[in-house]
């Protein structure tokens, strides 16, 4: 694999596009190929399906550059599983077929995302590189310095801010534009942002946001307003703790376009004959709003304010590419990448921001094992 | 997609119906042209100042990038009628610039190079999954998906150190290397790829799931009667009918790969940066340099931004994941 890679990375990339994805293309082939005649029945199949038992986990463990004895483990383990597999309760070949199905993914789950985690969960507890237990003390550290609580705190105000007002711009503009003429393109309008890269994004807002010193013309939008009007320009991004709000109006103005679709589609989902009957009732466009709409999209609303909520917790591009985390800007997500080259810290921070995340998936979880009792 | 996390909540069946009822309503609304305009005069003159609120920031952005640098910074892009002036200079000067690690040109390369293996890997692999998730009944098989789905909310921060490691030194336990790294030089995509794969996967089962769960039972059955095992079936049943589902997935994973910087930091080093890198780069070392910013914002959004444009409507239905059939 490595060698195969460093093949690779040697050709143009418009070679390397199509190489590596037939090479993968080729490889999902050959599995689909023997999951379809995993479950024949005969000799020549049982023989088949032994030798891609033994062959498979061989070939994969010498492909990822292990030592030989890694691959002889991998072998008698893949003889075990045919046994297992051949006496199988649901016939042989059952087993075969589910571990073709899910051990792609499974394996890398558990490789490049299950394992970590829990490697994070336990080097927050260690030294720098990892190698001594030292207690709290990465958390002494995230606590004991001012800079620190302040990236917890602006964290948290993030995801306090962001939310709501993307939601509520978000429905309000969904309101609006129902069933007016156009809506579609002012739809789309709003909608753009979500298409942009936060980085772009951030570099559009930081236009907007520019300041000149005083006996300069300003070329940021904002500022340009404020001296049109005879006002002293603001400096937007340094000034804290203001500067964070500005930091946030980048996340609104992308999330809200989010929050309008979705809301939009709920909004057209309230049964017509509901609104119909509370007109008839004499209630005016403010009345159905508030009591035939919005309890129409309730859940909705839950989705649209949970998923923000997430994307709120890990905002990082908007707050690297903007102040670096500098003046009293900083928030988790950040905090982690800056501090990648001192483990301990880092993980600290991440576990952190993790607990942050927990409500939400706790709550998640549980809406969906709701779900699937109810069905 | 830069900001809706890719992460893909459960909705209740009420809200699904809903969402369902409303996404048709809107496709059929862009058929007929709806003959009551139930909305007020103002509702809609708030719309619009709403719009233009949002549009104005990129609008200002694609005005400056055409622009002279010396008179992008003397006047304001709103004087463009009466500070006029028109170049393409930015544009050369940005991709062909040495004020970067790579220029901003092989960044674009780098991004496509990225991003069509990434976006199609972890299709092709949590397709599988999901069809297995919804079609194989085996034991322990709601645990292991309700594991899948709390996966795509857990933050990828708290894997990136370690599966850097992964990368960079293999695995041990104890002295006994099991795997000996990925050694693949850097200027490998090779890292790239994996990670985006992994950090998709969840999203991508979980959402594919939902959809080739609803396939009717019928139709796999009536497969099986024909003789076809789970491999064919997969092939040739349910990889065309999930045909919407994997297109808007599509559309995230290749938005999400192409417009992110975070697993671009941290797994793409060097000579492979892709232009969301290059591009902070550019704004921490020239920040000023507005001819350069802008038109190099604009040369990374213009990829996404024609996906998002052409393919609006599949990029709506899977916002609206999986509760809109075909």
């Amino acid at each position: 694999m490595s060698g195969f890679l460093k093949w690779l990375a040697g050709l143009n990339p418009f070679a390397q596009i199509p190489l590596v994805i037939g090479a993968f293309i080729l490889v999902a082939g050959i599995l689909i190929f023997f999951i379809e005649i995993a479950p024949r029945s005969g000799r020549r199949y049982t023989i088949i399906r032994a030798l891609v038992c033994v062959l498979a986990p061989v070939t994969v463990f010498l492909v990822l550059g292990s030592i030989p004895l890694a691959a002889v483990v991998a072998a008698v383990l893949g003889g075990v599983f045919f046994l297992l597999d051949y006496r199988s309760r649901e016939g042989a070949g059952y087993l075969f077929q589910l571990i073709g199905f899910l051990s792609p993914a499974v394996l890398l789950l558990t490789i490049g995302l299950l394992y970590p985690t829990v490697a994070t969960f336990f080097k927050a507890f260690m030294n720098a590189r990892g190698s001594r237990f030292v207690g709290l003390e990465n958390f002494v550290f995230v606590f004991g310095q001012e800079a620190n609580r302040v990236a917890i705190i602006n964290t948290i105000i993030w995801v306090l801010v962001v939310p709501a007002f993307s939601t509520i711009v978000g429905l309000a503009y969904a309101v609006f534009v129902d069933k007016a003429r156009g809506e579609k393109v002012l739809k789309a309008l709003v909608f753009m942002p979500m298409a942009i890269s936060f980085v772009g994004a951030s570099i559009i807002w930081k236009f907007v946001y520019d300041a000149n010193s005083v006996d300069q013309p300003q070329i940021g939008l904002l500022n340009g307003i404020i001296t049109f009007f005879s006002g002293q320009p603001v400096d937007f991004i340094n000034a804290a703790p203001w500067n964070n709000l500005f930091l946030m109006v980048i996340l609104i103005w992308v999330q809200t376009g989010f929050a309008m679709v979705v809301l939009s589609a709920a909004i057209k989902g309230v049964p017509a004959e509901q609104m119909e009957a509370a007109q008839l009732d004499g209630t005016n466009a403010w009345e159905r709003f508030v009591n035939v709409t919005v309890p129409g999209i309730r859940s909705s609303l839950i989705v649209v304010l949970t998923t923000i909520s997430i994307a709120s917790l890990k905002v990082f591009d908007i707050v690297q590419t903007m102040t670096g985390g500098a003046n009293g800007t900083n928030v988790l997500a950040n905090a982690v990448y800056a501090q990648k080259l001192e483990e301990g810290r880092a993980s600290a921070f991440a576990v952190i921001l993790f607990l942050l995340v927990l409500p939400i998936i706790i709550y998640n979880v549980r809406q969906m094992r709701l779900q699937k009792e109810i069905r | 997609m830069s900001a809706v996390a890719p992460i893909d909540l459960p909705v209740d069946q009420k809200t699904k119906t809903q969402l369902g009822r409303g996404a048709r309503a809107v496709e059929r609304s862009t058929l007929r042209k709806s003959k009551a305009r139930l909305t007020s005069k103002g509702a809609t003159i708030a719309a619009i100042v709403i719009a233009i609120l949002w549009t104005t920031p990129t609008l200002g952005l694609l005005i400056t990038s055409f622009r002279p640098p010396e008179l992008i910074n003397t006047s304001g892009w709103w004087s463009i009628f009466t500070n006029p002036g028109f170049t393409l200079g930015n544009y050369d000067a940005v991709l062909n610039g040495s004020a970067t690690t790579v220029s901003l040109g092989q960044s674009f390369i780098n991004s496509i190079a990225i991003t069509l293996p990434a976006a199609l890997f972890p299709l092709v692999i949590a397709s599988l999954a999901a069809y297995a998730f919804a079609w194989i009944p085996f034991k322990g098989r709601n645990i292991l998906f309700i594991g899948v789905f709390a996966l795509q909310v857990v933050p990828i921060q708290m894997a990136l150190v370690p599966l850097l490691s992964l990368f960079a030194r293999g695995l041990s336990i104890g002295d006994f290397e099991i795997f000996a790294g990925l050694g693949a030089g850097g200027n490998s995509y090779g890292q790239v790829w994996i990670a985006h794969t992994i950090f998709a996967l969840p999203l991508a089962i979980f959402l594919l799931h939902n959809f080739i769960s609803e396939i009717p039972q019928e139709l796999i059955e009536a497969a099986r009667v024909d003789g076809a095992g789970h491999g064919q079936t997969f092939f040739r049943i349910v990889l065309p009918l999930a045909m919407p589902a994997i297109a808007s997935f599509a559309i995230f994973q290749f938005l999400w790969v192409w417009n992110d910087l975070l697993v671009a930091l941290v797994f793409a080093d060097g000579a492979v940066g892709p232009i969301t890198k290059v591009l902070r780069e550019i704004t921490g070392n020239r920040g000023q340099d507005w001819y350069l910013l802008t038109s190099g914002a604009f040369i990374a959004m213009i990829v996404p931004l024609i996906v998002f444009f052409a393919l609006q409507r599949f990029f709506v239905r899977g916002l609206l994941a999986g509760s809109t059939k075909g």
